[in-house]
């Protein structure tokens, strides 16, 4: 199963309290992790990326295993110790506030 | 016993103010959706209970918001209230406000600098559900653009030939964004393919549409803006609101960025009715339930300093359609307030005496239960208002 960690509004809009765990079939990466949570999370479409662009909205980031995989292409691999389940994928959102 | 029920949008999340006929006694419910942006709600008027909500963040982008209970519960359509939530097939896409590419050749607008900048969907301002059938809603929205959904909010298809008309490569952002923020349907209309709508984008000016919103006319003649190279251009107006009475719905009301104007022949013409107004720049204008021509604005020092003028709130009514203009200020601060009412933010309900109210960027809420002459707070402590709509239920 994969773990995703949504920011605090995503997981009001998705009713979770908590990490959310996906079947991802095929390879595993951005592209299909997110497909997987919008597929089970229909609310959540649109929000993490645009609608019609498919773009990662700006003040969003990916974080896995201690890394930034932001800029990452979204049909790569994410690293295997998400793959396995062992690490989340962290979904964070920009800092407000000053 | 007749009930209001007021619907307030905040820069933290949505209110709900209900009273009964008297308006003394207010329940207050929220927030809801706590945290977002809620530009703006409003009830169907073909059913009360029906309520669209537009939710929106810089972080997560657009959502919309629906409620078949008055505003108890609510849910993004296409994904009802309590469905567990499964994999299969995608939901339908209530967020999904994808501009219309036939509307070719139009692709690009005019950019602060003056360049041309592709349209993007950043936001919907303002929801307006139809007279007549609680499934059909229209969205203005940011970058300028009219949608409609006729399955209760859950699809969204732009009607094209406002962005399509023309003019569209000439219109250009506001300090605000390019948003379409005024949507004024005809009560008159008899059919969908002869609805006649009214629209108004900052700063492109007012349209209208006498086909159900196939074609689009630019209807801003007698408009006088000194910010933009020609002060009389058929585009290119900063108007601010737009309001009218459903009884008369040939006659309109026009808070401009600067200038109180008014049209008689269906936004053809304009001539300024600023009269003795302290300052006629502003943002929200609306009209008397049962007196429509008694109108209502709250004037703003200027556009630079957004915020009412000499530390008085002071709602403005005139009683001739214009020109002459009283202060209404009992029960509003008439020092140290420096606040601003956007244009969205006020209403009025239809019950006898007309009740009018409006919200502020300080986070009060005030009503008169008589059509304006005294006021009293509803609530002083919202997050900063950003509008305010109201039912009247039997």
């Amino acid at each position: 199963m994969i773990r995703v960690i949504l920011p605090h509004h995503l997981r009001t809009l998705a009713q979770v309290r908590n990490d959310v765990e996906l079947d991802v079939q095929g390879p595993v990466t951005q592209h299909s992790v997110l497909d997987a949570l919008e597929a089970r999370y229909p609310m959540l479409r649109g929000t993490i990326r645009d609608q019609v662009t498919g773009q990662r909205r700006p003040f969003l980031r990916f974080f896995a295993c201690e890394e930034d995989l932001s800029h990452e292409p979204p049909d790569a691999p994410l690293p295997d110790a998400v793959a396995s389940g062992a690490e989340p994928l962290v979904i964070l959102g920009a800092i407000a506030g000053g | 016993m007749s009930q209001v029920r007021v619907l307030v949008g905040t820069r933290k999340g949505a209110f709900i103010l209900t009273s009964d006929g008297k308006r003394e006694q207010w329940e207050v419910s929220g927030p809801h959706f706590a945290g977002w942006e809620i530009y703006h709600l409003k009830g169907s008027p073909a059913d009360p209970n029906r309520l669209y909500a537009s939710q929106s963040s810089g972080w997560f982008g657009q959502i919309i918001q629906r409620s078949d209970d008055g505003g108890k519960t609510w849910y993004q359509p296409g994904t009802p209230a309590g469905e567990p939530t499964a994999s299969g097939p995608p939901k339908s896409a209530s967020n999904k406000f994808a501009y219309d590419a036939s509307a070719s050749p139009l692709t690009t607008h005019q950019w602060y600098d003056g360049t041309q900048h592709p349209w993007e969907f950043k936001r919907v301002w303002h929801l307006e559900p139809s007279l007549t059938d609680p499934e059909t809603v229209y969205a203005g929205v940011e970058d300028a653009a009219l949608f409609r959904s006729t399955d209760g909010g859950e699809n969204w298809k732009e009607l094209p030939g406002l962005r399509g008309h023309g003019t569209g490569p000439k219109w250009q952002p506001g300090a605000g964004g390019m948003c379409l923020h005024t949507i004024i349907l005809d009560p008159n209309s008899r059919t969908p393919e002869t609805q006649r709508i009214w629209i108004a984008i900052s700063a492109a000016g007012a349209f209208r549409t006498d086909d159900g919103g196939k074609t689009w006319k630019p209807i801003n003649r007698g408009l006088h803006s000194l910010y933009i190279p020609d002060p009389t251009a058929e585009i290119g107006h900063c108007v601010h609101h737009v309001a009218m009475n459903p009884k008369r719905p040939g006659v309109l009301f026009m808070q401009k960025h600067w200038d109180v104007m008014r049209s008689d022949d269906a936004g053809d013409n304009w001539k300024e009715v600023s009269g003795n107004l302290p300052t006629d720049f502003g943002f929200v204008i609306d009209v008397h339930a049962h007196e429509p021509e008694t109108i209502y604005v709250v004037p703003i020092k200027s556009d630079s300093e957004h915020f009412v003028p000499d530390g008085k709130l002071r709602v403005y009514r005139s009683r001739t359609g214009g020109n002459e203009w009283e202060a209404l200020t009992k029960g509003l601060p008439q020092r140290d307030c420096y606040v601003n009412v956007l244009r969205d933010a006020m209403a009025v309900d239809s019950l006898d005496k007309c009740g009018v109210y409006f919200g502020t960027s300080g986070g009060q809420v005030y009503a008169s239960a008589d059509a304006g002459d005294s006021w009293n707070p509803i609530v002083r402590d919202l997050p900063g208002v950003l509008s305010v709509e109201v039912q009247t239920l039997a």
